[in-house]
């Protein structure tokens, strides 16, 4: 028997995978490119995230290189990028992997920036506005309430509109910022994706931790959705020995989205 | 070498956290008479022999325009010694 023979079977022994096209591709589940700078220490959680979570298989991109390696995802992971030298995700932007990134995102590839990977999609402009220091001035590293304000996105279509979530922050510039006129698009436009808030699902200074304009946690953007930018991290809340499994849903909903779109 | 001093501030719309903070410490000392304080950075830069200041500025609002500020949130001011 021949390796080939082997592998000729399993290429069509599993049925209902929920994948349309491309027998050879279905087989597989999608692969994430983590992006990893100098600075980045959430890069292996968040690959870990989806490996552990069995939404997905991870690979590590280096700033320094210009291919994406053909994934079907990205994360730009928190961290410190650069050392924050400067604004935090100022230098990180200009990083090789970032032109890929950014046509990647342009051509609808699903985005995900985790902390410092906001600031960074922020600074970079795939996002708008900007974060600033906590108004508190403070490191505030804790578990916080979040409110979903819409499951019309990739990135929330397994969660409910209105649910809260429990998932922690760890940020000392988390105080998202931007003009009016954006304020106004991003309301309008449905692109504030989770709101600080109290465990009722309520809005409350008190509940909003680093001052943050209308107490936006997250948002999304490019051409059709596929850009998420959020200051909590739910690659650190996957499962309920890390205290919140909440975080799991945002992994599994990029998988169908993915799964999906093929 | 012209000397180039860049001051990058945060826009006066926005609240600038570190500078209220300031402002009360002043406050409880006694220097009642300060108020809009508001904190930014300095970047200072020595600038290629030869060229002309109006280029070096315009080089250096290049600069701040794609690095050294944040259009978003900061405004900058250029100050060039020849």
């Amino acid at each position: 028997m021949t390796s080939a023979a082997v592998a000729e079977p399993r290429e069509f022994s599993t049925v209902s995978t929920g994948f349309s096209t491309g027998p050879a591709r279905t087989m597989r589940k999608p692969r994430v490119g983590v992006i990893v700078f100098p600075g980045s220490n959430c890069d292996r959680d968040a690959g870990n995230a989806f490996v552990e979570t069995e939404q997905g298989d991870t690979v590590y991109l280096w700033h320094e290189e210009t291919d994406l390696q053909g994934v079907d995802a990205v994360v730009v992971p928190g961290g410190f990028s650069y050392g924050d030298a400067l604004r935090a995700g100022a230098i990180a932007r200009f990083a090789p992997i970032m032109g890929e990134v950014a046509r990647f995102a342009e051509a609808g590839g699903l985005v995900v920036g985790v902390c410092n990977g906001f600031q960074i999609l922020c600074e970079a402009g795939l996002l708008p506005g900007a974060l600033i220091r906590n108004e508190g001035l403070r490191f505030i590293c804790r578990q916080v309430n979040l409110r979903v304000e819409t499951a019309d996105t990739p990135f929330t279509a397994l969660y409910e509109q209105g649910e809260v979530l429990s998932i922690p922050i760890a940020h000392g510039e988390g105080c998202y910022t931007c003009d009016d006129v954006t304020y106004d698009r991003l309301a309008a436009e449905n692109q504030i994706l989770f709101r600080y808030c109290e465990r009722d699902g309520s809005l409350t200074p008190a509940a909003n931790p680093n001052g943050s304009r209308g107490s936006i946690a997250g948002i999304v953007g490019g051409p059709s959705r596929n850009v998420l930018g959020m200051m909590p991290h739910p690659e650190r809340a996957t499962t309920a020995a890390l205290g919140s499994s909440d975080g799991e849903r945002l992994f599994a909903g990029i998988r169908h989205a993915l799964s999906a779109a093929r | 070498m012209p000397k180039v001093t860049v001051t990058v501030t945060l826009k006066p719309t926005l609240l600038d956290a570190q500078g209220r903070t300031v402002e009360t410490a002043l406050h409880s000392m006694g220097f009642g008479e300060a108020s809009g304080v508001r904190i930014g950075k300095i970047i200072e830069m020595q600038i290629a022999d030869g060229m002309p200041t109006a280029e070096a500025e315009a080089r250096t609002a290049a600069m701040c325009e794609k690095l050294l500020a944040n259009p978003v949130t900061e405004s900058y001011r250029i100050e060039v010694e020849a």
